[in-house]
């Protein structure tokens, strides 16, 4: 990739990205948003998902169990999506697409060489792959409680005995599962 | 000012993961694969960086330790782990970096997105029997940290040392480990191998 960082300047800067979210504000995290963007389309269809409940510790509550606990902790954010959390998340996208456009140019295909070797070139397959693999993917961080960010990152960092559990079970997956599938080669 | 801050820091930590290429499927898969490292290096050195910063911080005061948010440790956390991982290796994506290669004009990072939120709503769905199942029970204390943070909310294993001794020990030791891990690693039997320095070797493999 053009305008890659060399590992330790892109280790420094990825440190204090977390280090300075901490500080200022509170330890980064993604997958959790994933749940409040259902929560908006759900509410699109059904208008008592979430209800204000000054009895609930957050001063909202919902049908759905889920975004009840902790006190009405995930139907507070549903009810106001304009909330830091969400914004972060959606910024996210647009730090990626700056960084495409600021000299950061991808010259990979829409297919990744690694995937296309084993899977063939074939767009059908890769996009319905990756849709299944998303589906598994955020699934399990809402098992687990969080992402690569919320518990890797900022959980390791805190050292939180969560962060070190769930990077084991990650790593113990995935990278048996990466050379099985694709190989060494 | 929250708002303005999301905005700011949000954009800051996807031009960071782009710019490292976190969000570069192929990048992914060859760190899981165990072939290029750069990527593991990086990862490794902003832990222990970030580990040695927060607690040198919250020593002097620098850093609030109302701040802080340490999740719950629970048989779920490894279980889950597990399953974010098999996806992870066979897309090349998690969360927060399909968001950012969707950012950067990636088609698949589109449907990595969109099966995210099916698997997010299934788990909607199912909480309450996870819940029931004893798998989201937690272990020891729950929300338990290695260093102590100070913070009486959360329990830490190491209670009789200062935090930032047992930050800075754990901290250093990952820098050190990224420091020294490789940049790129050989298959076994590539013929690539810089040790490897008998002819007869070579010609024996024919593939790649």
């Amino acid at each position: 990739m053009q305008g890659q960082w060399s590992w330790l300047k892109g280790g420094i800067a990825l440190g204090l990205t977390f280090l300075l979210a901490i500080a200022v504000v509170k330890p980064i995290g993604v997958s959790t948003q994933f749940v409040i963007a259902d929560g908006l389309i759900w509410s699109l269809f059904d208008r008592d998902l979430v209800t204000q409940d000054s009895t609930a510790k957050n001063g909202f509550s919902s049908h759905n169990a889920y975004l009840d606990k902790s006190g009405g902790k995930y139907a507070k954010s549903v009810a106001n999506p304009v909330n830091y959390g969400f914004v972060f998340v959606l910024a996210m996208i647009a730090g990626g697409f700056l960084s495409s456009r600021l000299g950061g140019r991808n010259r990979e295909s829409e297919i990744p060489d690694v995937w296309a070797q084993r899977f063939g070139d074939k767009p059908a397959l890769r996009m319905g792959m990756s849709f299944a693999a998303g589906a598994v993917v955020v699934f399990g961080a809402r098992l687990a409680g969080g992402c690569t960010s919320g518990h890797m990152m900022s959980g390791m960092m805190q050292t939180s005995l969560s962060g070190y559990m769930f990077a084991l079970g990650a790593f113990a997956v995935a990278i048996p599962t990466a050379m099985l599938v694709f190989g060494r080669r | 000012m929250q708002i303005f801050l999301a905005v700011l820091l949000g954009t800051l930590f996807g031009f960071v993961l782009h710019r490292i290429a976190a969000a570069s499927p192929q990048v992914i898969i060859d760190m899981l694969r165990l072939r290029d490292l750069r990527l593991m290096k990086t990862i490794i050195f902003a832990i222990g960086l970030a580990t040695c910063g927060l607690f040198v911080g919250l020593a002097t005061g620098l850093i609030d330790a109302a701040h802080l948010s340490v999740k719950a440790s629970y048989a779920g956390v490894i279980a889950g782990g597990g399953l974010l991982g098999l996806g992870w290796a066979i897309s090349g994506f998690c969360p927060g970096t399909s968001l950012v290669a969707a950012g950067a004009g990636r088609k698949d990072a589109l449907y990595f997105i969109g099966g995210g939120l099916v698997g997010a709503f299934c788990y909607m769905l199912a909480y309450p029997w996870f819940k029931q199942s004893g798998i989201l029970d937690p272990i020891s204390a729950g929300k338990v940290t290695v260093a102590a943070t100070g913070s009486e909310a959360y329990p830490a294993l190491a209670a009789g040392l200062p935090g930032w001794l047992t930050a800075l020990l754990i901290g250093v030791a990952l820098m050190v480990v990224a420091w020294r891990l490789p940049l790129k690693m050989q298959p076994p039997g590539s013929g690539h191998s810089p040790t490897r320095r008998h002819p007869g070797t070579r010609t024996a493999n024919t593939a790649g």
